[in-house]
Parts: C-alpha cells; structure tokens; sequence
C-alpha cells in the first residue's frame, strides 16, 4: 500500500515524535518508508512540517495536491500546508471539536490529562480510530511501548487511547 | 533493547553515523551545525551499542576537528570529520593542503549542504570546494545510500590515499527511511605514523610534485568502473533523450518519472561520485544523447565537467541557480523538458509564523536589557538561537561564527574616525560560538584598542543545534567528564579590563551592568568590557526543573501599548482583541516571571511561585 502523510505544527508540538511513531510503524509492518523532517532553527517555534511516505517512492518530499493525509496539530496551519493534500485527502486537525469528524481537542484533552506536550499523540490516535492511516491501534501501540522512555510509557499510552 | 542488526529507521545522518561504526572508523570529530548535527551524536551511540572503540570529540570549531582527524589518518587509522557546509569554509585550510599530501588511514569529510538554505548563511554546494580542493565527492540520494557510500568513500580513501568528501544535503541528513543496519568487525588498526619529511612537512620544493601525484590519482579514478553512473533504462521510445542527476534530485527525478507514465519512460542516469566525473561516461553521453538534461543541487558541478554546450541545465537556464530543487520544481523542469503540458502546483495561501525565543529564554532578557539602555546602539550579533534576537531590534548583523567582536571592532575603528562621540557598540555571542572563532577576535579586539560592550549570552550549550555540549561544562562526546574550560579566565586572560556576571533573567542588574560597561569603554583607559549574563537553555528540562515557576497574569491596568508583545517578542504573550488586552498562553508560558520587567503600567503580575514546572 502508498500513503502519503503530512503533519504539521509549530516547533516544539512534537511533530518529530509522530513522525518517528509512523515510521517504525510502517517498518514493523514490513513496508518501505521514507519521511522528511524539519530541523535547526524553525524548530524554535516557527512553523513546522513532516513528510512521511509509506510504499513504493524514491523522494522523500510529498509534492503539492499530493498527500493523502494530513495530520495538524496548529489549526492556523491549515492555512499554510493544505496545499499539500490531494483532493479528497483527509484532515485531521487539532481544534475544539468533538472528537468525531476531523477535529479533536488534542490540547485541552492532553492538558486534562496532565500534560499538554502529548497533544501529539491525542491527534495520532484520533486519526487512527478514526481509520485514516495505513498503521492500526495495536501497531502503533507496540511502536510506543518500544520507544517511550520508562517514564513516559503510562503518559504516552494513555494519551494515544484519549477519546473527544 | 534494540536487536544489533537487522532492519532500522534511521535518519540519514544516523545512517552516516551507523556506517562509520561499521566501518570501524577509529575517530570522528565534529563541529555542531544543521543540518549535520546528528552525525556525531550516532557514532557515539551506535559505537556504544556495538562496542566500538572510537574516539569521538565535539572540537572546538571545524578547523580543529579536520587536523586533529588528519592526524589520526596519518597514523594510519580510518577517521572522519563531520560538519555543514560552512563548517568546510573554516575547515578550507587543513583540507585544501590534505589533498596535496594525501592520507594513509582513510580519511572522509562530511560536509552536508542545505539547499533552500533551511538553517544557513549561503546555499554553497560542497561538491564544487571538492572540485576546487581536487578531492573526490560522493552524493547520496537517499539515507541507505549515504551509509553504503561510507564504505566506498573509506576504500577509495585508502586506495589512493586520498581524502574523501561525503556530501549529504539536508534532504538526506533530515530524511528517515529503513536501513539495514550490519556489525562492525572488530579490527586492529594501531596508530603506526611513518616519517616522511617530504610528505607531511611539504615545503614548497615538494608541492608541484606532490601536485601532479594528486591530479594522477584524480585521472585514475575518473577511470574507475565503479563509480560509473548507474542506468535506469527507458522504454527505448526516446533513444537520444536522457537525464544525468545527483543527490537527492536523483530521487525526485525518478519517482516523478514513474508518475508521468509512458512519457516518463526516458534513460535516467544517477551520478554517485560527483567529482571526478567518470571519464568514459562523459563520452559515452555526448555520443549517444542528443538532448540531455543535468539535475543536481545547489550549482552546476556535473554540468560544468560535460563542458558541452548542448547540456540543458543552469546554463541554458532551465534549471534555477539558486534555491532547493523540490520535487515540484524538479516536476516543471521535467516537464518542459520532455515537452509535455506543465501545470506549476498553487503556493499555499499564508505563509507560516516564524521561528522565535523561547518562551523563558534566558537570551530574550539580555537583549531587551540591552536595547532598552542603548535605543541608539549598534548591535552586531552572530549565529545560534540568539540571532533571533533580530525579531525585536536587538540584533542589527549576522555574518558567519565569530564575526560579530570583529565587527564590534571594525563598527568602532569607522565611528571612532568620525570623533569622539562614538555610539555604544553592544555585541553579543553565544558560549558555544564564543570558543569556535570568537576567542581570537577578542585578542585582536583588545589589542588593536577597539571599545565595544560584549555580552556573552551564556546558556552553558549549543543549543540551536540541539544540546551538544561546549568546553565549560566539562562534558565530552560521549557523556563521559573532561577538562572545564572557564570563559571569564579566557576573557581576562584575553587582555580584557572590566568583566561583570550575572544572571541573565535579572533585568535591572544587566541594565546597571551594561551603564557600568558603558562608562568603561568612554573612560581614559578604557577598552572592551564584557558582561557575561547566565541562564542555562530552558530546553534543558534539567534547568526548567529547577527554576522558580510564577502563575503570570495580566490584570485590567493593561493599557492595550503592546509593548510587552512588540518590544519582549514572548511567544506566550498575544493579544486579545475582544478584551482589548494583552493575554497571556498558559500552554506557552513556562512562568519565568521575567515579562514583569516590561510593561510600562505594571499590569503583568506574578502569582505565587510554585516548584517543579507545570
């Protein structure tokens, strides 16, 4: 299978971290995978963007109108990086929403919880339940349980598994 | 726990870092800077894992790392030296000469370019130094080539006793795709150095010989079967048409290819050594093409070795001379190219925020202190998270690492001609930046009688480029203690008067400091004064954990001025329109109360501090 994914935030968010998350994803289901990071100083909160191609490529960059998912966890960049989505490619966005169409409040459920640098992993979960992603629940779940430090594996999980 | 081999992601410069330890690399220095950062960090940790013995060394700055891995070269052991692209213009002077004189263990160079530029002052293609300093340069198009092409940069290195550049651009150093990871195997290589007067000590009598051994090895392996760029066949439908690529372009090329369908059926060659270019092919591709198109990022190294004037590439101007070549780019050249409909992709419709301090950086403390007390000052700065300083006013040059005390220098030699009544020349300069090339600007500064306020903005690491370790904190490459080595000794040391410190978040004490320097550098026997303002990066989450978290607020006196948005440039504070008031983001703000300081009503008030962080 292809798919190609944005995710796209502001320094800081952890785009990083989902970005390694769906790659070892993609390993551990024995597909080929390329992603394309953003790093030095735009990570100092300036806006930020992955490219993560599972499948069948050679470059590590999604062209515009190309992308079949999207993954924002900074509303404002909607704005910014939709172009990269194909027509008909799914958005998943971290906004006040219920948690049940294309939106969830990634912040203010990780905050909830206790923490809002997982805000993260609330949208990644979502977008997975949610059946937009070439990876399920159980894949990504044993991704984190491999990653995670000691300390942040209860935290991690948990915020994968919150619900809008 | 990791399995030891097998199948991992890994980033392209864990991908380096992974083949360096494979290919039993005796020693790897480095100089920190994006997008090669992650270079080094992987030896250590891939050397660790599969035990490995190499020595792994954060140096100084770039110049320091390539002699000391030239020596370990010439004592016979693999070494490797790992830097960006303009770590290669500090590096200029060792390399250019290694080449002359040649290697013994093999020796590579790793200069990663950053095409776009994404984080860097030019956009200079390190194949072209190669070609300047006559040293062979391999370019990967993908992390898993970047590693293989450790191997052969190591066996072309000893086979002619030839330094070896490795130039990944940021598309590789920041991509991730699944490598094959091996085991190192676990040889000997005692350092063994052989006396050789006419070689290592080189005077001038030995370089025309020494130069045409090094052109012979250069002719001899643009020769060499195996670096003979590689075919990807089209369908045949085109037998006159084809395209020669480089690098990460390769990669773009090829996929993009694929998707045009029948039309994109042409012959694709991927160039692996950039310079030499394989002899043979040169040949081969002038005879049998007709219409030829050369992609390859950031100039046009391969074109220029064709030397044909039917090349369509940067000198025909179908290719950009300057700028990332990104896929949708590449997508238009092809196009037009093989003469099919183009359809350039819509920009999007806003463009991203930039990139700021912190919130809670120590930095942003320091440069309102100082632009408050000079309105009329002049600030040279230079190049770490600091230069966005720029952001709000505190920061007026940027050059290259260390040029902001020379230019403090130069910027007060020109006022000083015009009379007495120069204006207050603040510098200011990162710990890290300070020890690479700041050290002896200082010396000169102080020498040549120069009058300037340096403030170090000492956050105790390299923070831009992700947390490596500098010489005052006593910490080597791999974690392991090492030597402090103290600044304000180096400043004092420097010739240096008047030395204040203090902690960076103490906005009245920087001010009384920086009025104190401010007299000193006007007095009779005054010089340069240097204010070193601490607080270590709140990135580190050792350093927020152990500082005093406020509950910030701003109450209803707000004045709706701004001027804690517009003059303090925190991330944390914005401003909420329906409440005509300065607002503050509780996800943001990590409560380091210093925006207390700022606002002119005293509206922004700290609740009771409360330990450990929020």
């Amino acid at each position: 299978m292809n798919q190609q994914i944005i995710i796209s935030g502001i320094g800081g968010q952890g785009v990083l971290f989902i970005t390694r998350i769906l790659a070892e994803a993609a390993i551990a289901m024995n597909l080929e995978v390329l992603t394309s990071e953003t790093h030095g100083m735009a990570m100092r909160g300036g806006t930020v963007i992955s490219h993560v191609k599972v499948g069948d490529f050679t470059s590590p960059l999604i062209r515009m109108g190309q992308a079949d998912v999207g993954l924002f966890l900074q509303a404002e960049n909607l704005d910014v990086h939709r172009c990269y989505l194909k027509p008909g490619g799914l958005i998943f966005t971290n906004a006040t929403g219920d948690g049940k169409g294309t939106s969830i409040d990634a912040t203010g459920l990780a905050r909830k919880r206790g923490s809002i640098v997982v805000a993260n992993l609330v949208l990644l979960g979502f977008a997975v339940r949610q059946g937009g992603l070439f990876c399920d629940r159980a894949v990504v779940e044993s991704v984190l349980k491999r990653i995670s430090t000691t300390a942040q594996l209860e935290m991690n999980l948990a915020a994968f598994g919150l619900e809008g | 726990m990791m399995e030891k081999s097998g199948q991992r992601i890994l980033m392209g410069n864990e991908a380096i870092g992974r083949g360096l330890v494979e290919q039993h690399c005796t020693l790897v220095a480095a100089y920190p800077g994006t997008p090669s950062s992650e270079i080094l960090a992987s030896v250590v940790s891939f050397a660790g894992e599969t035990g490995a013995i190499i020595h792994t060394e954060w140096s100084v700055n770039e110049k320091v790392a390539c002699e000391t891995a030239l020596a370990n070269s010439m004592a016979g052991r693999r070494s490797a030296v790992a830097m960006k692209q303009v770590g290669l213009n500090v590096a200029a002077d060792p390399f250019t000469r290694a080449t002359y004189l040649g290697v013994t263990g093999g020796f590579i160079l790793i200069a990663a370019d950053d095409p776009g530029p994404h984080s860097s002052q030019t956009e200079q293609d390190s194949r072209l130094f190669a070609h300047f300093a006559k040293a062979p340069v391999f370019d990967p198009s993908s992390p898993r080539e970047s590693k293989e092409m450790v191997a052969e940069a190591f066996a072309l290195s000893e086979k002619y006793e030839i330094p070896v550049i490795l130039r990944p651009t940021t598309r590789i150093c920041h991509a991730r795709q699944n490598v094959f990871c091996g085991l190192p195997d676990p040889t000997g290589q005692k350092a063994t150095f052989k006396k050789d007067p006419g070689r290592w000590v080189a005077t001038p009598q030995f370089l025309t010989g020494l130069h045409r051994l090094l052109n012979e090895k250069l002719d001899r392996i643009s020769e060499e079967s195996a670096f003979r760029p590689i075919l990807h066949s089209g369908d045949g439908s085109r037998p006159r048409v084809c395209i020669v690529a480089s690098g990460v372009v390769f990669a773009h090329a090829r996929e993009l290819l694929a998707g045009l369908g029948p039309a994109g059926k042409i012959d694709l060659y991927q160039v692996r050594l950039a310079y030499p270019l394989h002899r043979p092919f040169i040949g081969k591709i002038k005879e049998e093409y007709e219409k030829i198109l050369v992609l390859e990022e950031t100039d046009s190294v391969v074109e220029m070795q064709f030397a044909d004037a039917r090349i369509r590439g940067r000198s025909s101007g179908d290719v950009s001379r300057q700028g990332e070549l990104t896929p949708d780019i590449v997508e238009e050249i092809l196009r037009k190219f093989l003469d099919l409909p183009t359809n350039p992709a819509d920009p999007p419709s806003k463009r991203g925020v930039r990139p700021s301090l912190c919130a809670g950086c120590g930095h942003r403390a320091a440069f309102y202190a100082i632009r408050e007390t000079f309105p009329d000052g002049i600030f040279p700065s230079d190049i770490g998270c600091y230069t966005l300083g720029m952001n709000f006013g505190a920061v007026d040059t940027c050059h290259c690492m260390g040029a902001c005390i020379s230019q403090g220098a130069g910027f007060y030699h020109a006022y000083a001609a015009n009379g007495e009544n120069f204006p207050t020349i603040v510098v200011t300069i990162g710990d890290s930046t300070f020890f690479h090339s700041g050290i002896p600007g200082l010396i000169n500064a102080v020498f040549q009688g120069a009058r300037f306020i340096l403030v170090i903005l000492d956050n105790g690491t390299t923070a831009m480029t992700g947390h490596q370790p500098t010489p005052q904190n006593g910490i080597l490459a791999d974690g392991k203690s090492g030597k402090k080595i103290n600044i304000p000794d180096i400043v004092r040391a420097a010739g240096v008067a008047f030395l204040r410190e203090t902690e960076a978040y103490d906005i009245a004490n920087v001010t009384t400091m920086l009025q104190e320097a401010d007299a000193f550098i006007r007095a009779p026997e005054g010089g340069i004064a240097v204010v070193i303002a601490k607080h270590p990066c709140i990135v580190d989450r050792g350093a927020r954990a152990a500082q005093t978290v406020y509950r910030m607020r701003i109450t209803e006196e707000c004045i709706a001025c701004r001027s804690c948005i517009e003059d303090f440039e925190c991330p944390a504070i914005g401003f909420d329109e329906d409440q005509n008031r300065a607002r503050i983001d509780p996800n943001r703000c990590i409560g380091c109360g210093v925006c207390r300081n700022v606002c002119p009503v005293g509206a922004i008030i700290a609740g009771n501090p409360f330990p450990g962080g929020i």
